[in-house]
């Protein structure tokens, strides 16, 4: 009969050439073809600045385009996970000050080494991360609501533990805090002066890159934002891997505090609220979808350094900071218009 | 056959706020047999299921399984039993992969085992592929395949868990008749290896080809179990509704064509539509046939405003209209009864009145911006009892209602609207028989009060049944239109075959190959 021909003729085409045969195809398809246009527009966007100004393509300018992209980058790195569950952190921000602020009262307050300052750090973003989690998964209360209770709850935090004073990381013990940011280990090793916190940055980029694609917590990370209750079904303990998540991106937000305060040698209890809505930018111009089950990590890079060359250009070629965020503005509008464009025609 | 029965599942009780789903039920499954579980909509046969599987946790009853008394207290414990169910809703991760969705919760790791083993894992679905001769890539993303092969992708999900128990909840509502023999030839050969397979479906005819017994379900309530080579459908489908049901033929003489209400030109988009035109007239139900992915839910869509066109016109009682948005048609009196009604046709997390009166708020709204809530829910209090649907109060949401009575709560709607063309698509996919009759009963109501109906249906017996003209489609082209009297599922199937060029990549029919 004929129409059982048609359906297995299709199946017996498919049956010659078994897996991966279609893997030029799904090559094309889904996030590489959206990271080639951002990867190109950044490039566009150095070249145009580069002919627009002599003082825009030179070794300090750029590293200080990368510096300036650490901690905004590092925290993106961990707002990626967490979107890419169909969830939103809104706290990364003020969880990063509560962490540098942390790292500062055990080293400057209580005499600590360094290294356990950091770690304290460290552990109290990833503890803001792990509550956050809890409430998410196990009280089930909206996302959006639970990070913006933490974002409020750190913020105060913040500023009751260290008295709303700046911490100072000046102290004799405390000196070599500001190397972890800005002295540079390739400086001694090769010569050439990129600071640590850039280093850091993309180490820290490579991690989550292996993390979201090659490990089980990337695989659940993805199926959560693709369908919960079909992951859940599955038998994936997904309260489990939710609380996974958001402590990961605790963790983040963590190291971000470190390089944060490292970097200007203070740690400020005030600074830190809108650093997540850059973040966010940056996550979304890389191609990561709010509704969840898809992002890369590349993506979310490319997206940190789109913003922070856009602004350092702008600014070289006097613009002024007002205008700039409006400009940043119209390219996260662009940049997810772009993506909802192409995936139309496809 | 004495030996002890892989399932038994006695005294079964589930409440849901407001509905007791489950009264006392039971149901026995034998290793090696296939056994149907029937009744109409809302009968609770998901239910049930659902309560083996770990999904809902009974409020009392008895599980055995394989003679020691069991506990299921979540889907983890059912798959370590061996029970495995395909959801009547896809349950799938559209954005994984093939391979990714069916070893979810159990990918081979590395030795270190955070890190995934991609390798094992294609591994072990070239594997399971080839024993069911499955011919899908296991690299493509779930999303880009067709609702078909998504069926096909959750089936191997849950063979290969190596299940002793498989259920399959309505597995063949959205396959072609290609897909279900080969459904059914995997079926065969569970059945043969051992495996006990419980079968659920609307589709009578189906029974018989595949089921050993037949257990029937109706209002939450056991109702017997039967050998199908025993009995005959029409006794089957008499228990499951409680009465005799009539199969009545259409009446009504030749179709006295009244003027155009809906014309149709040269509308095209893409390769999904190609050039289709056509003419609705008042008061005909005109039948869209083909076989899946036609183009047939395209046209629809496009004439709704749904998608986009490259190019075409429509006319509306003989006035040319500009179609862009759903809004537009709607006010052109045109309503779409959309083939997946969870996620076009219905407000899932609403209640049932809301549903009925969403697109026809501007009738029940007071000349000072109120609502008339009272006359929502007199309305839709009308709708649940004229069209039967199964529903504590019209306050339930509709998520926790039955597929079938989803289904009636989107025709609901547009009959609130008082469209007078009505796009139908496959009204009846997921309802039972009795339901169906009163659906086919409506339509047939609906258009001599002088509506006009166009419906899409894959059921060959449901488009002669229903339609005054046929129109068929193949590859997004119209390939043909017979009348009352021409149309028969030969000259259907034969239009439906109907390829274009050869040459276009589409080598499908000529040389395809054999099946075996
Ligand atoms: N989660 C839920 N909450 C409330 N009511 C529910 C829920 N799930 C099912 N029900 C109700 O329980 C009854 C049985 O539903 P069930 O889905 O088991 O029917 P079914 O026999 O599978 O019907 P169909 O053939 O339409 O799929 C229905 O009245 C339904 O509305
Ligand atoms: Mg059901």
């Amino acid at each position: 009969m004929k129409w059982a021909v048609n359906a297995s003729g299709e199946n017996n085409a498919g049956a010659e050439t078994p897996a991966g045969a279609n893997r030029r195809f799904s090559f094309a398809r889904g996030g590489v073809l959206q990271q080639l246009l951002a990867f190109a527009s950044l490039i566009l966007l150095v070249i145009v600045f580069s002919f627009s100004s002599d003082n825009f393509f030179v070794f300090d300018n750029i590293m200080g385009i990368l510096l300036s992209t650490a901690v905004i980058g590092v925290l993106a790195l961990g707002s990626t996970f967490v979107i890419v569950t169909g969830g939103i952190d809104l706290a990364v921000g003020t969880v990063m000050t509560f962490s540098s602020v942390m790292t500062g009262v055990i080293i400057t307050f209580w005499g600590a080494p360094i290294p356990l300052g950091i770690i304290g750090g460290i552990a109290t973003g990833a503890f803001c991360g792990f509550l956050s989690g809890v409430a998410v998964a196990k009280m089930k209360i909206p996302p959006f609501i639970v990070t913006l209770a933490m974002m409020m709850i750190t913020k105060g935090l913040s500023l009751i533990i260290s008295g709303t004073k700046p911490i100072y990381f000046t102290d004799g013990r405390a000196s070599g805090f500001k190397d972890i940011s800005m002295a540079s280990v390739t400086h001694s090793l090769f010569g050439i002066e990129i600071p640590n916190a850039v280093l850091i940055f993309f180490g820290l980029a490579i991690v989550a890159g292996l993390l979201l694609t090659k490990t089980i917590v990337g695989r659940y990370t993805f199926a959560l934002g693709s369908n919960e209750e079909a992951t859940r079904l599955s038998g994936v303990k997904v309260d489990f891997w939710k609380i996974v998540v958001y402590t990961i991106t605790g963790v983040f937000s963590g190291i971000a505090g470190i390089l944060m305060a490292s970097r200007l040698n203070t740690a400020h209890p005030a600074l830190g609220a809108g650093y997540e809505l850059e973040a966010i930018a940056a996550v979304v111009i890389g191609g990561t979808s709010l509704s969840g089950g898809q992002g890369t990590i590349l993506g979310t890079v490319i997206g940190a350094l789109i913003t922070s060359v856009l602004t350092n250009g702008l600014r070289i070629l006097s613009v002024p900071q007002e205008w700039q965020t409006v400009i940043i503005g119209l390219v996260l509008v662009g940049a997810v218009y772009a993506d909802i464009l192409r995936r139309r025609k496809a | 056959m004495n030996a002890i029965p892989l399932v038994a599942m006695e005294g079964i009780e589930k409440r849901f706020p407001g509905v007791h789903a489950l009264k006392q039920c039971r149901f026995e499954l034998r290793a090696g047999e296939v056994h149907a579980l029937v009744g109409e909509n809302g009968a609770g046969k998901s239910t049930l299921m659902k309560v083996l599987t770990g999904v809902y946790r009974k409020d009392a009853g008895r599980i055995v399984y394989k003679g020691t008394e069991v506990d299921i207290p979540d889907t983890i414990k059912a798959q370590q039993l061996g029970i495995g169910i395909i959801h009547q809703e896809l349950n799938l991760m559209p954005h994984l992969t093939v391979a990714q969705n069916i070893y979810i919760g159990r990918e081979p790791r590395k030795k270190i085992p955070l890190f995934l083993d991609e390798k094992a894992l294609h591994e072990q679905v070239r594997h399971l592929f080839g024993r069911m001769n499955l011919a899908v890539d296991p690299r493509a993303k779930v999303s880009e395949l067709t609702v078909a092969k998504q069926q096909m992708v959750e089936i191997a999900k849950a063979l290969s868990y190596r299940s002793e128990v498989l259920i399959m909840d309505e597995p063949t509502a959205a396959l072609t008749d290609s897909e279900i023999a080969e459904l059914f030839r995997i079926i065969a050969r569970l059945r043969a290896e051992g495996v006990g397979i419980v079968y659920i479906s609307h589709r009578m005819d189906e029974l018989r080809r595949i089921t050993d017994r037949i257990t029937v379900m109706r209002d939450g309530s056991y109702i017997d179990t039967v050998r199908t080579a025993d009995v005959d459908m029409d006794r089957i489908i008499a228990m499951m509704v409680g009465r005799e049901v009539y199969h009545e033929p259409k009446t009504g003489g030749a179709a006295k064509l009244g003027e155009p209400v809906l014309e149709v030109t040269g509308l095209s988009r893409g390769k999904a539509i190609r050039n289709v035109s056509f003419a609705l007239h008042k008061g005909e139900i005109l039948g869209f046939a083909g076989l899946m992915g036609a183009g047939r839910t395209e046209v629809a869509r496009a004439v709704f405003g749904a998608d986009p066109i490259d190019g075409g016109t429509i006319r509306v009682h003989g006035r040319e209209v500009r179609i862009k948005q759903p809004s537009d048609a709607v006010r052109h009196g045109i309503g779409y009864l959309s083939e997946d009604r969870k996620r076009f046709g219905l407000l899932v997390d609403m209640d049932v009145q809301t549903n009925v009166a969403i697109s026809s708020y501007a009738r029940f709204r007071h000349p000072t911006g109120w609502m008339k809530r009272d006359k929502i829910a007199q309305t839709a209090e009308e709708v649940v009892r004229s069209l039967k649907v199964k529903t504590p109060n019209v306050r339930q949401k509709v998520k926790f209602l039955s597929g079938g009575n989803q289904q009636k709560v989107v025709i609901g709607k547009w009959l609130t609207r008082n469209s007078d063309i009505l796009i139908f698509d496959e009204p009846t996919r997921g309802i039972d028989v009795g339901a169906k009759n009163e659906i086919y009963k409506l339509l047939e109501q609906l258009a001599a009060q002088g509506k006009s109906i166009l419906m899409i249906s894959s059921e060959l017996p449901e488009i002669l049944r229903m339609s005054d003209r046929v129109i068929v489609m193949c590859e997004g082209r119209i390939t043909g239109e017979l009348s009352r009297e021409e149309a028969t599922q030969e000259a259907i199937m034969k239009l439906a075959t109907l390829h274009s060029d050869k040459s276009a990549g589409h080598e499908s029919v000529t040389s395809g190959g054999n099946p075996k």
